[in-house]
């Protein structure tokens, strides 16, 4: 018997395996239902419905006596965000860092991304796209540890800038705003880089062409185009920046960020329903910040 | 529009620059991991190869290795399986829902790594009432990880051509031989550089790990995170952070390659 044969059906032994497969064949919705199951099972399970607990989760109280998370309601975890300076301070200094974080890099990465794309030959092209990616997978952590040495009193920076008369930043918030900066650079010059790649070169002929100076064609033909990747690279620097707790505490010193107070609301606190209700910021910062840019298309270019 | 020579020549000075500043710090870990001193002190008093020998002597570093290896395999495989069929359902079929499904793929890795971790670390502890274990920290590495074995099978199933799993059915395969002879050797590449990505960054990963990490698990980030801060380990920390940047940048290496030579 050929296992091919053009003859569905008649000359082939009902086998369980072939009676499902034929099944399935006739039946897409099926087919459909047996793919998705799995995944979004998975996803639905593990990861949204844990989402959403950590929201009621906030607003929970812990057991004064078990430490363990009760079902009591309680708005004081999600009102002291409001009223608490240490909340306010921290979530202000966050969003600064973040902000500030996200310009530089956004201002670093433009003239990389145009270098690479448009001035670059195709080999060099290949050569720095590959170096910009490969630092993206050396460890988020041991790029942070670099900082550290570098930073050190005894390192490398003040080594380099004590002939000039200064000193390194030392752990502070300054450096670990220079670190996280460092950290997400390559996440926003890919996205822009892809954005440049789909300026076709003779519009921008077309544009000098009719007489436009160089700042205007990239004022008003470059700039309008890559402005959906821009924000693409924006959400990555601005998102990684929120959630930090780990770089600040390596390079930041004594300070705190937003990451910081969740940490130890988990660990020492252990107090679940603060930690859940601080989480609430940026989760709440990420959707509006998704949503504002939604229209722009940028989500498609993440 | 021209590019006229002095903006070509201060392009390329930022540039490299910037270039330059990327690579500078890795580049001081690879020194200090010879470096003599004990505090990370520029410029080294002298070189030496003890923390070398020391770092890979010590039973404590060898198990955090062996914890990350085994976690980053489970969650990857995990991510494969779940990542392909997603990436067939949505590009080989239209259904309700099918715009949700996509964003709650890349929602895990759209918001901050805390936010994944405190909701996985609450899930398991409140409201399930788990003991947190190594099987906690699979389950969340695999949830991050759908999306890059998913994205990589996506890009290659929407450049392959249908009619060919039409063809193989009207020649009289089965929905299973098709996927077999037909699917499979043609994303192949795609799961394995997807997969390479997913142990990669399953193999890296910190904040997720924290807060889903039961007490006696270590991976090899949670050792170095351990013993930055102790004194005098700087150095064989120094060697476990190249020996990390090695091990998952060469997987990326050839994900590069495998994805690189379709095109």
């Amino acid at each position: 018997m050929t296992k091919n044969s053009a003859v569905a059906g008649e000359d082939f032994p009902s086998t369980p395996a072939r009676r499902i497969s034929s099944y399935l064949y006739q039946n897409a919705k099926v087919r459909l239902r047996l793919l998705i199951a799995a995944p979004v099972f998975w996803l639905g399970l593990v990861y949204i419905a844990a989402l959403l607990m950590l929201l009621i989760t906030a607003f929970w109280t812990v057991d004064e006596f078990t430490g363990n998370t009760k079902v009591v309601w309680n708005f004081e975890n999600v009102l002291s965000l409001f009223t608490d300076p240490l909340y306010r301070n921290v979530t202000f200094r966050t969003i600064g860092i973040a902000l500030a974080v996200t310009v530089v890099d956004v201002l670093l990465a433009l003239p990389i991304a145009f270098f690479m794309s448009k001035v670059a030959g195709p080999k060099l092209r290949n050569v720095l796209a590959i170096s910009v990616l490969l630092p993206l997978w050396a460890s988020y952590l041991v790029k942070a540890y670099a900082w550290r040495s570098v930073l050190s009193n005894t390192g490398v920076l003040e080594w380099l800038l004590k002939p000039l008369g200064l000193e390194t930043p030392g752990y502070s918030l300054f450096g670990a705003a220079i670190t996280l900066g460092y950290m997400w650079l390559p996440y926003v010059i890919l996205p822009i880089y892809g954005g440049l790649e789909k300026v076709p070169n003779n519009l921008l002929e077309a544009s000098s062409d009719l007489g436009a100076k160089t700042f205007a064609t990239i004022r008003k033909v470059i700039f309008p185009i890559i402005l959906p990747s821009i924000i693409a690279g924006s959400i990555f620097a601005f998102s990684l920046t929120l959630g930090d707790y780990i770089t600040i505490n390596i390079v930041g010193g004594p300070n705190q960020m937003l990451g910081n107070l969740i940490y130890t609301n988990v660990g020492t606190a252990n107090n679940l329903p603060m930690a859940a209700a601080l989480a609430l910021i940026p989760i709440g910062i990420m959707f509006a910040y998704l949503g504002a840019v939604k229209r722009t298309g940028a989500l498609n270019n993440l | 529009m021209r590019i006229n020579r002095t903006a070509t020549i201060s392009l390329g000075i930022i540039s490299s620059f910037v270039l330059a500043i990327v690579y500078l710090p890795l580049f001081i870990v690879l020194i200090n991991s010879f470096n003599k001193s004990m505090n990370m002190d520029w410029p080294p008093p002298g070189f030496t190869i003890t923390w070398w020998e020391k770092a890979f002597g010590s039973g404590g570093l060898i198990a955090a290795l062996s914890t990350s290896i085994v976690i980053a395999l489970c969650a990857s495989a995990i991510a494969l399986i779940l990542g392909t069929l997603l990436a067939i359902a949505l590009s080989r079929y239209k259904f309700f829902g099918k715009e949700s499904v996509g964003l709650m793929v890349i929602l895990p890795i759209a918001l901050p790594g805390i936010v994944t971790g405190l909701a996985l670390n609450n899930a398991f502890r409140t409201v399930l009432g788990m003991q947190l274990s190594m099987a906690t920290v699979i389950v969340a590495h695999a949830t991050f990880c759908i999306v890059t074995v998913y994205n990589n099978v996506l890009a290659r199933l929407s450049r392959t051509n249908k009619n060919l799993e039409d063809a193989s059915a009207d020649l009289g395969a089965g929905v299973f031989t098709t996927f077999r002879l037909v699917t499979l050797p043609q994303i192949g590449s795609a799961l394995i550089a997807g997969g390479l990505l997913a142990f990669a960054l399953s193999f890296d990963e910190i904040i997720v790990t924290t807060f889903t990490a039961g007490s006696g698990v270590e991976t090899l980030p949670i050792w170095i995170m351990n013993n930055m801060f102790r004194p005098g380990k700087a150095p064989v920390v120094d060697v476990v952070a190249v020996t990390t940047v090695i091990i998952s940048v060469v997987p990326l290496y050839f994900a590069n390659r495998l994805t690189r030579e379709e095109k």
